[in-house]
């Protein structure tokens, strides 16, 4: 039998047990150490019954300071520890560094390194929302189609490894242009790729998106109206979700992201699978990016002649660009040395999370797995 | 032939031969005792191996093939580990009912193995309220979820096993009344003379559509009431990491995991029963030649071929589908596989007075 | 009408389901597509890309002598302290004392492959090699010293 101590939770008198007295409701922990928290996120949920009377997110289990880290690191230096905030983009979180401190530097940057930079990101995208999809399927119960995901982001993988030396932790962006060039391979097996994913991304809908039980558990779940959205600061594929504008990579073009066809795509649901069909749609949107692209690298250099030792000038930098997340902002203020003064990620994985109450309160907690997984919570990126 | 009717008969009379009659029910009493448990443990690693490698292929992965000849004995070292294991009870726990209640689920399932008519006149008690007695024994097993849950002080554990709880109990409402349409075709609860009616085809085909729609109904409220994907409410791993056993370890874990396979070879095996002829070989017609064949080959291995059909589309199931809400699940039920069952009883209950069956 | 939205349902609910089905059950009787490398059996035919970085390595020639100069441009460019580069005077045979290469220390277990250090150096005296299987029992085997015994820097790099 337990015993009746008593202990002090959230200023309200709870029993070992966690039943909160005289409400038939009970605290739960979710996480830290839970199978669809993905890593270390804790929820404090109170339930009543199945229901979801207030949820709670506890951070701070992987925050590892990257932003005073970068501090002390050079320009050249902090991009790699940047790799590990955001890890299935860390592409595009080096992109955002490497261009911050171009901007800083006012370094003009070879258009061959801008069409590799962009089809590296576009991979990467490709990649993050195949993990997420089979992540998600996972969430939901269904375990095989994380499997059918992995073979093809085992595909990119093996690209990146040819052409950046590494799987998952690229470090490939410098300042001013890219580590080395393409592989020669790297045209043939990106189209390669391209095929496979083309002849596979049926299967998926067949798997997954048709799924009678799929469909029931994700649609009408984790509702979020375009202004919750924007007032949350949710960016990427959840405001997109919503009907936000939001893709930085139409509204703020960095690299050649002006001179390529594709769509923002934009669902105007706001529940969980508007949210699932904008990542699903948008690996087709990577697709198309990388059909145009693969075919017409320029020739010429594929990194910019910089200074062994690079120093921005005496001011405040920010640049944005779009992860497979969201919008991911890098500010650093320099004071005119060789380390950054300060730096700030602005994440998106934190903006997302905190919309997640107001998404969930009120459903079951099964459907907290179903709003969670759409929300495609990166914790390194929450916390950094 | 090889029939294992001649063996048990053989073993009776020499039993008989030597023994009073009080010695023989005692021996036979073991025997049947012995190999209860024999099946129960070799079922279970069969099974579980089983599942992993259906899952593996299902994945586009090998599966396990490093202990043994591929992965055969695999499922053997991970019973001798958890055997190894320490038994842990936590702190708080009610201890009597946390250790009570793996062997609660154990014991159901064991009993369930008593009316299973395994082959040709091979079967441990041929009860004449067969099928009554099934449905009513399977009902207990949701006492130990819900004594696990219970008595884990988890509150995790008392999420699943309060799901459990409302899951079996509505299921067993649709399970039970597909069981009853083919009570209604062959007029007898025990489970013997079931088999006995099929000799001239198996109810699912003689049976018409009906027989076919209550052979489904039966197949997706079973998997919901031995708590299997995408019905494994009480379990969800995703959501309440364990569910009801989520306490548990050694060997007491590993009895739920092995009953919860028993549970699915017994439910497989009365779906064979009713439906699909039990150990009856497949006649087609007027086709002799054919026919003749078919009889060649003994009768146990038609009844085992056909449960692990029918548990190979089970798993089938656990690695296709993602996982029901807790309140589609009911719906589903309620709304959907109630109603159509009832219908479906009042066809077939016509059809049976009528005579319009085969 | 109510009914025949109830069937549709029905009838769209289990098509979907069963398309699933088909899906996994293809790949159940199609065990070619498995992709499972069967990793400890096949290292002899690992093909991993020259690029892949799995630790330093110095690049010593036939002569047993490497490029090194000891100008610490890689211990400057580590973002973790990996290296650390210790250095000796030698003396030339016309009697000018020249700083060179004493110990190339490596910790192994602090770097994270970034490549900076082998981007860095000017002489390109070492370079990424492809080894991946690192673990061993002691830390302290972690620590390397990449410079082999008796080596010494080749004629001509300055």
């Amino acid at each position: 039998m337990y015993t009746e101590t008593q202990i002090v939770h959230n200023n309200t008198k709870t029993t070992v047990d966690g039943a909160l007295d005289g409400t038939g409701e009970m605290v739960i922990n979710v996480g830290p150490q839970h199978p669809a928290t993905h890593g270390v996120l804790h929820l404090v949920i109170t339930l009543n019954g199945e229901t979801i009377k207030k949820l709670e997110p506890h951070l701070g289990y992987i925050h590892r300071s990257i932003e005073k880290m970068c501090e002390s690191l050079s320009y050249r230096q902090f991009i790699y520890v940047t790799s590990r905030m955001d890890y299935l983009s860390s592409h595009i979180n080096n992109h955002a560094c490497a261009l911050t401190v171009e901007k800083g530097l006012q370094l003009e940057i070879p258009p061959r390194a801008q069409v590799i930079r962009v089809l590296m990101d576009e991979l990467t995208r490709i990649a993050s929302h195949e993990l997420w999809w089979g992540a998600m399927a996972m969430d939901l119960g269904a375990f095989t189609p994380f499997f059918y995901a992995f073979r093809e982001r085992e595909t990119i993988t093996d690209i990146m490894e040819e052409t950046c030396g590494a799987r998952l932790t690229m470090n490939y962006m410098v300042p001013g242009g890219v580590m080395y060039d393409i592989h020669p391979n790297f045209q043939r097996r990106v189209k390669d790729f391209i095929t496979l994913f083309k002849s596979k991304i049926d299967e998926y809908n067949d798997l997954v998106t048709g799924n009678i039980i799929f469909q029931n558990r994700m649609k009408g779940v984790g509702k979020l109206s375009a202004e919750d959205a924007i007032s949350f600061g949710c960016t990427g594929p959840v405001a997109r979700g919503s009907g936000v504008k939001s893709d930085i990579r139409k509204l703020f073009p960095y690299e050649v992201y002006d001179k390529v066809e594709f769509d923002e795509i934009l669902e105007t649901e706001g529940d969980s699978f508007a949210r699932y069909m904008v990542r699903i749609r948008e690996m087709h949107q990577s697709v198309r990016i990388i059909e145009q692209l693969i075919d017409n690298i320029p020739e010429g250099d594929f990194q910019a002649k910089t200074k062994a030792v690079l120093k921005l000038p005496k001011g405040e930098f920010y640049t944005r660009v779009e992860t497979a997340r969201g919008e991911l902002g890098v500010y650093i203020v320099s004071e005119g040395g060789t380390t950054p003064y300060r730096i700030k990620f602005r994440s998106p994985g934190f903006s997302n999370l905190s919309a997640l109450e107001h998404m969930v309160v009120g459903s079951k907690l099964g459907d907290l797995m179903a709003t969670m997984g759409t929300l495609d919570l990166v914790i390194p990126d929450i916390d950094r | 032939m090889f029939s294992l009717e001649g063996l048990t008969n053989s073993l009776q009379q020499w039993l008989n031969a030597h023994f009073s009659s009080t010695w023989v029910l005692v021996i036979e009493s073991l025997l049947v005792i012995l190999l209860a448990i024999t099946l129960f443990a070799i079922l279970g690693l069969v099974l579980v191996l089983m599942e992993r490698k259906v899952a593996a292929h299902m994945q586009i992965r090998l599966g396990p093939n490093r202990v043994g000849p591929m992965g055969m004995f695999q499922t053997t070292a991970d019973t001798l580990k958890l055997i190894m294991k320490e038994g842990l009870t936590p702190d708080g726990a009610d201890k009597f009912l946390f250790n009570l209640a793996p062997f609660v689920v154990m014991i159901v399932a064991m009993l369930l193995l008593a009316p299973i008519p395994f082959a040709q006149n091979f079967q441990i008690w041929d009860i004449n309220i067969g099928v009554l007695f099934v449905s009513a024994v399977s009902s207990i097993s949701v006492i130990g979820i819900l004594m696990a849950g219970w008595a884990s002080n988890n509150k995790y554990s008392l999420l699943g096993a309060m799901r459990s709880g409302a899951q079996i109990v509505s299921y067993e409402l649709s399970a039970g009344l597909s069981i009853i349409t083919i009570v209604v075709l062959t007029g007898s609860l025990q489970l013997s003379d079931i088999v006995s009616s099929q000799q001239n085809g198996w109810w699912i085909f003689k049976g018409h559509i009906p027989a076919f729609i209550a052979f489904v109904i039966f197949i997706i409220a079973v998997t919901a009431e031995t708590n299997r994907a995408p019905f494994d409410m009480a379990e969800a791993e995703s959501e309440l990491t364990a569910g009801f056993h989520t306490e548990y370890s050694g060997m007491k874990f590993a009895l739920f995991f092995l009953a919860e396979y028993i549970n699915i070879f017994i439910v497989c095996a009365i779906g064979a029963t009713l439906f699909l002829g039990g150990w009856m070989p497949l006649h087609i017609g007027n086709l002799e030649g054919f026919n003749h064949i078919m009889d060649y080959i003994p009768s146990s291995v038609w009844f085992f071929g056909k449960v692990f059909f029918l548990i190979f589309l089970i798993m089938w199931f656990r690695w296709t589908f993602p996982r029901l809400r807790i309140d589609q699940l009911l719906n589903l039920e309620w709304k959907y596989l109630l109603p159509i069952s009832m219908l479906n009883l009042l066809l077939v209950t016509i059809m049976a007075i009528m005579g319009w069956h085969f | 009408m109510f009914i025949k939205e109830y069937i549709s349902d029905i009838y769209h609910a289990v098509k979907s389901l069963l398309t699933g089905m088909k899906t996994t059950g293809g790949y159940f009787i199609r065990p070619g597509e498995i992709i499972t490398q069967q990793y400890p059996e096949n290292r002899a035919d690992l093909n991993l890309s020259e690029r892949f970085r799995g630790e330093v390595v110095m690049i010593h020639d036939e002569n047993n002598e490497h490029a090194c100069t000891g100008c610490t441009a890689c211990e400057l460019a580590c973002p973790n302290a990996t290296i650390k580069i210790i250095t000796k005077f030698d003396v030339s045979p016309d009697g000018k004392k020249k700083k060179a290469l004493d110990t190339f220390v490596y910790h192994l277990e602090l770097c994270t492959m970034c490549n900076l250090c082998v981007e860095a150096c000017p002489t390109d005296a070492i370079k990424m090699a492809q080894n991946f299987e690192h673990s061993v029992y002691d830390r302290s085997k972690l620590t390397k010293k990449l410079n082999q015994p008796g080596s010494k820097i080749r004629e001509g790099v300055e």
